[in-house]
């Protein structure tokens, strides 16, 4: 049996009255609808990250510790690049209000060239987030406590003593995994024992965290870097094993798995947005160098992409807000 | 190929356009709009760098002003960007009446249960 909505129905009665209350076209009210329906699952996940951390009664990440890194640069620049990432999007969306603009004047040449500007600004936020997810995935290192005293050779030749109870900075920045893997025995790769220990890498405050897979290089305490067997002595002295970086079961930034499952989950999700935006700018891109709009007399198609690209920057808006910011 | 965006008699798509002059204007605004956003973005991320977390009523009252400056900016992105500013009354509302009516209350009862959650685990835990 089929319902009412099977029926044909002609299309001099769809949409009553012949005309739009809204005065848009059906294909932006859709749009606009889509967008409010979207717009309401992201809300939904934002909440749930809210409420992940109202009830979180272990210390909740601080954003401007957890991303201070910037590519191929050591040190530290608190949230630098999440603003690079939120300034690339802003003007993309720029240069797409731009194209929507020339699009209402019937200029196609600037409509390319604007549309253009915004695929390539897509692929920039797009690269961005590939590097930022990978530096969250690999971690940059942290410290944990020496189990028993140990000396190992400083830099110099010369003999450090370290004691039992001293925190130990290792050092596991993305940039250093290749080399590192190249000179063969500087690297220490160990498995899942799932161990506990007190960490002292996120401010003042001590975290337990689970071991997870691992690779470490070297430990690194202002000019001393150490590398080699006596990083290896210092890894075996340690107290216990702790988590770098972060993955789906374990996390160096925080007690609460909920933490990196709501960055990979929320900015995943946004990642995919702005990954079908891209697609859908560059099938629109190429209807109108191939005069598609020309023939329509009109560019409702840039404005509709247009709608669905701003959007994807208003949803950052409040990820980086709520996720890094507060 | 059959159109669907078009209504007979009276088609949208093809009365959305303006002249160079008006073009003019709507560039100029776009402009003044991108240097607000990022003069805004510019604020946060210095007040989240400078600012430290705390208990107290400062760091509360510095929340509350990324939270008010992310809505400015919203604001900005759906009324000049998305052009909704420009669109008649009733889209306008259908678009945002959602959020102040579902994610308000969504907002207000999952941070009320997760408060709850928080105090039994501190309870019990």
């Amino acid at each position: 049996m089929s319902g009412e909505a099977s029926k044909a129905i002609s299309k001099d009665i769809l949409w009553g009255g012949g005309r739009s209350p809204f005065s848009v076209s059906y294909g932006k009210m859709m749009m606009w609808y889509f967008l409010v329906s979207d717009a309401l699952t992201f809300s939904g996940l934002l909440v749930a990250y809210g409420f992940s951390r109202a009830s979180s009664t272990a210390d909740w990440p601080i954003g401007e510790q957890v991303f201070r890194a910037l590519p191929g640069l050591e040190g530290q620049y608190p949230l630098a690049y999440v603003a690079l990432m939120t300034f690339i999007l802003i003007v993309s969306s720029v240069t797409m209000v731009l194209a929507v603009e020339a699009g209402h004047r019937n200029d196609r040449s600037e409509v390319i060239k604007w549309m253009g500007l915004t695929i390539i600004g897509g692929f920039f936020f797009l690269g961005s987030q590939a590097w930022e997810w990978s530096h969250f995935i690999h971690g940059s290192g942290g410290n944990f406590l020496l189990a028993e005293d140990v000396t190992v050779t400083g830099p110099d030749g010369e003999l450090l003593e370290m004691n039992a109870g001293e925190a130990v900075f290792m050092d596991h920045h993305f940039g250093h995994l290749m080399e590192m893997y190249l000179e063969g025995n500087t690297a220490v790769t160990l498995t899942e024992d799932g161990g506990h220990v007190v960490l002292t890498e996120l401010g003042d405050h001590p975290h337990d965290a689970h071991l997870h897979g691992l690779t470490l290089n070297k430990f690194v305490e202002g000019e001393t870097i150490i590398e080699g067997d006596d990083m290896m002595a210092l890894w075996n002295a340690r107290s216990n094993d702790f988590a770098f970086g972060a993955n789906l079961h374990d996390s160096e930034y925080a007690v609460q798995q909920s933490y990196s499952d709501f960055f990979f989950f929320i900015t995943g999700f946004h990642g995919f947005h702005v990954f079908s935006g891209v697609i859908i700018n560059i099938v629109v891109f190429f209807m109108v160098v191939n005069r598609v709009m020309e023939r329509r007399k009109h560019y409702e198609m840039v404005e509709k992409v247009g709608l669905y690209w701003h959007f994807v920057d208003l949803v950052w808006v409040f990820v980086f807000t709520f996720f890094y910011l507060i | 190929m059959e159109r669907d965006d078009l209504i007979v008699n009276d088609s949208y798509a093809l009365n959305a356009h303006h002249s160079e002059e008006e073009g003019v204007a709507i560039r100029k605004k776009i402009y003044t709009v991108t240097a607000i956003l990022s003069a805004i973005t510019a604020v946060e991320v210095g007040m989240g760098v400078i600012f430290k977390r705390s208990e107290t009523f400062t760091w509360t009252a510095i929340k509350w002003t990324f939270i008010i400056l992310t809505l400015f900016k919203a604001g900005y992105i759906v009324m000049t960007f998305m052009h909704l500013g420009d669109e008649r009354k009733n889209l306008r509302n259908v678009v945002i009446f959602p959020y102040f009516m579902f994610i308000g209350y969504l907002i207000f009862i999952a941070l009320t249960e997760g408060a709850a959650h928080f105090g039994l685990d501190l309870k019990f835990h």
